[in-house]
């Protein structure tokens, strides 16, 4: 019976020593937290992610000393992309003071909209999420910049229709929407519904399970007996090298299959090898290190030992995604800075700071990142800006840039943004009015 | 010594009968109970009740419904993370047709669509068993999830296909949505565990509850002394289920505020599953010190290893959980098969007879 006295100790000893106190934040500096995923079927996706999100913040405070002398506290919390360990980061950060929270993670946002409007919390769901939370009058602390999903499905059907020469071409044409089968890759179904009722093109569906991400082969088969003209996926983490290859395997014609921004990562493509050239996504931010904020994150963060990125990855599509998230972040943070004329800023303050969010050109060749992303400009009714986007083509080994930069169909989005936001709070009722001032006005 | 029972005698039948019949028993229940609604009230903060409190009791109920199947009536079960999605799925639907009924009223009605639901799953328990059982079960589980996904009238033609829960009040205080408070929460979900477990452990005591042991020890032998399978079977798989409902309902509305169908995947059946095992078979105790192990320990880590000063990156925390808690597993496993609930036993077994090796 010796072992059981061990399993007492043992167990007596874990629940003793997790009393210790949590650790308290220094009181001149800002606390962000960054959910990140670096475990789990989708950490292909949350890793270069994480790598950019860390890096950019990690530059600041290495470069500039933080944001206006005030150094960020970048702390991350993995989520494995599991809502249930999400609600769990959002309990485990909120105490701290968290001046805005990136969820990353479609399924975490939609839990945590609710739970950080009641906590007036600033939620950064950069791309992502829900797209009625664009509606800044219903959703004042939601900020979804630079674009929505139903943006980016938007933009997909423009660009195709311009490929066929106007979107009246697109009648009697056949489109096949292959997406994870989760609230992510559900969100844009009214969009293309609609899109397909009013341009008349049939859009044929495939969910992949979350279980069967690497296990599309029944999926494909269906597409290879529908032959629909196009391919649109929504796709995260490990759905999309499989589905890319699976593409190439039933030959799909590859520049005729489109991704949402977020299954553009290099591995994703790359895993259908050089026959997955001409795959298309896609992006609104630069590809490659040829900007000078990149160079300074490699001279300030990645030489000097103190990022995680692998040498080979960095600077990747989905890397460079993260710094273009944190740089929403560090810009909101410095607005909020201007705004209120304080050095440590709270929730409060970056979320007016989000809502007066105006990126000019000459701003963005001081942060060295022309070319990188196009200007935006919130505000208090709109906190996603609906910015142009661009689509890039693999060509074997790179992105490489298809086609300028485009404004997806805003006139048939707004109203169904509208819509949904009304809904939303009709389902969600009682939905707390807005009552914040509207910001930088 | 610590835990003599000489000197209690009994003078009647109900106190022969009783559920604690020991003293110490009653007075260390009394306590934990204080501790639950007086001393964790006062003294945790929003974290402790919302991340720990809240999700242990909604697990160690779970795990009590997994525990009469596999525990006490000895039908192997991979499905309880389904039985829990519909609990909150008919809880949400429930409320969302009569938002004004009782908050209560709708989470102990949704374990009832759960239990017929179970039922219907349980009825080849009668030609089948063991593994082939299992099979059936992991059906019910996919088949379940797939219908979470794909029917669209189940979660109200929301664009995101999940549920979300509004805000209901309770006596007029705000018991669910983003506004209602951690400890109102807490003690509604405390509560409703407390209850049914009372309800729970004195089905087990009575004719039902032997009937299923019975049918576990060995159904031929229970069926020629008279016990009708049938029944006996379903009843387990409708009492089973009806908990594991209530449970998920609890998850839902209590716990998450908002559940994708993946959060009832298959992963949640074994996580439950592996509360039951690890917490002892056929013991309601071991279903709180299993659901206990499970899902503080990793919390509990999380909040642990950067807190020691080791500056460690977040996904290494992660991983050391998964290997500290995995190797932990196995090592109770293999001291003590018989889960937590037996090793509490041995050490009650101790302290009777201490500080004397052999009573």
């Amino acid at each position: 019976m010796k072992h059981s006295y061990l399993a007492y100790g043992l167990a007596g000893a874990i629940m003793a020593g997790s009393l210790a106190a949590p650790q308290v934040q220094a009181e001149d500096s800002i606390y962000v937290p960054l959910f990140s995923y670096r475990t789990g079927p989708f950490a292909g996706s949350g890793i270069p992610i994480a790598n950019g999100m860390s890096d950019y913040l990690t530059m600041l405070n290495e470069r500039d000393g933080g944001i206006g002398g005030v150094k960020i506290v970048v702390e991350e919390c993995e989520t494995g992309y599991n809502t249930q360990k999400g609600v769990e980061c959002y309990e485990l950060v909120k105490p701290k003071n968290p001046v805005v929270l990136n969820p990353y993670s479609t399924g975490i946002t939609l839990q945590v909209i609710p739970k950080a409007s009641a906590d007036r919390i600033p939620v950064l769901s950069m791309a992502y999420g829900l797209s009625a939370a664009a509606e800044g009058k219903t959703f004042p602390w939601i900020f979804n910049p630079p674009a929505t999903y139903w943006d980016g499905a938007s933009a997909i059907v423009k660009d195709i229709a311009n490929r066929e020469g106007g979107l009246e071409n697109l009648k009697g044409k056949k489109i096949g929407y292959i997406f994870l089968d989760a609230g992510y890759g559900r969100e844009p179904i009214p969009l293309m519904e609609q899109l397909s009722k009013d341009y008349g093109f049939t859009l044929t569906q495939y969910p992949v399970p979350a279980t069967e991400m690497q296990n599309q082969s029944s999926q494909w088969l269906n597409v290879r007996r529908d032959r629909p003209d196009y391919m649109i996926m929504w796709g995260w983490g490990a759905m999309n090298p499989t589905a890319v290859k699976e593409a190439t395997k039933i030959r799909y014609p590859m520049d005729r299959f489109y991704g949402v921004w977020w299954s553009g990562g290099n591995d994703d493509a790359a895993a259908g090898g050089m026959d997955a050239k001409g795959y298309r996504t896609l992006n609104f931010h630069g590809v490659g290190t040829d900007f000078p904020v990149i160079s300074d994150i490699k001279k300030y963060v990645v030489d000097a030992g103190k990022s995680q990125v692998d040498p080979a990855k960095f600077a990747d599509n989905l890397y460079n995604r993260g710094v273009y998230n944190s740089m929403l972040i560090a810009e909101a943070i410095r607005r909020a800075q201007q705004l209120t004329g304080k050095k440590v800023v709270n929730a409060e303050d970056v979320r007016a700071g989000f809502e007066a969010l105006d990126i000019d050109a000459a701003r963005i060749a001081e942060m060295g990142m022309t070319d990188f992303m196009a200007p935006l400009k919130l505000s208090c009714e709109d906190h996603n800006g609906h910015n142009d986007v661009y689509v890039v083509e693999w060509d074997g080994t790179t992105w490489q840039r298809a086609t300028d930069w485009f404004s997806p169909m805003v006139d048939v989005v707004q109203p169904l943004l509208v819509a949904a936001a009304e809904e939303y709070v009709k389902t969600n009722a009682p939905w707390p009015e807005r009552d914040v001032p509207c910001a930088g006005e | 010594m610590f835990y003599r029972e000489a000197g209690q005698f009994k003078t009647s039948y109900e106190a022969d009968q009783a559920l604690f019949p020991i003293r110490q028993d009653r007075i260390g229940l009394g306590i934990i109970l204080a501790i639950a609604f007086v001393v964790i009230p006062l003294t945790a903060n929003a974290f402790f009740l919302t991340s720990i409190m809240i999700p242990f009791l909604v697990f160690a109920l779970a795990t009590i419904g997994l525990n009469i199947l596999t525990g006490y009536a000895g039908q192997l079960s991979l499905g309880t993370g389904a039985f829990m999605g519909v609990g909150a799925y008919s809880a949400y639907k429930l409320t969302s047709i009569f938002p004004e009924a009782n908050l209560i009223l709708v989470i102990l009605l949704s374990g009832v669509f759960s239990a017929g639901i179970g039922v219907v799953f349980g009825l080849p328990s009668l030609r089948i068993k063991g593994l082939y059982l299992a099979v059936t079960t992991l059906a019910a589980q996919f088949f379940l999830e797939w219908c979470f996904i794909r029917i669209p009238w189940l979660y109200n033609y929301n664009a995101s296909g999940a549920i979300e829960v509004q805000q209901r009040e309770l006596f007029g205080v705000i018991a669910t949505g983003a506004a209602a408070t951690p400890l109102t929460r807490y003690f509604i979900v405390l509560s409703i565990v407390i209850a049914l477990t009372w309800l729970v452990s004195n089905v087990i005591r009575g004719r039902i509850g032997r009937q299923w042991m019975m049918i576990r020890d060995m159904d031929i032998a229970a069926e020629l002394i008279g016990v009708r399978p049938l029944t006996a079977k379903l009843s387990a798989f409708a009492v089973s289920s009806y908990l594991c409902g209530v449970a998920g309902a609890m998850m839902v509305f209590f716990w998450l505020g908002a559940a994708e169908p993946s959060a009832f995947a298959i992963s949640l059946s074994f996580q439950v599953l592996f509360m039951a095992i690890l917490g002892g078979l056929g013991s309601l105790t071991g279903c709180y010190m299993g659901a206990a192990f499970i899902w503080i320990l990793p919390v509990l880590l999380r909040v642990l290893l950067p807190s020691l000063g080791l500056s460690v990156a977040a996904e290494t925390v992660q991983h050391l959980t998964f290997m500290i808690v995995g190797a932990l597993i196995i090592f109770f496993l293999i001291t003590e098969p018989h889960g937590l609930a037996r090793l509490w036993r041995i050490g009650k077994e101790k302290l009777r007879v201490w500080p004397f090796p052999y009573g």
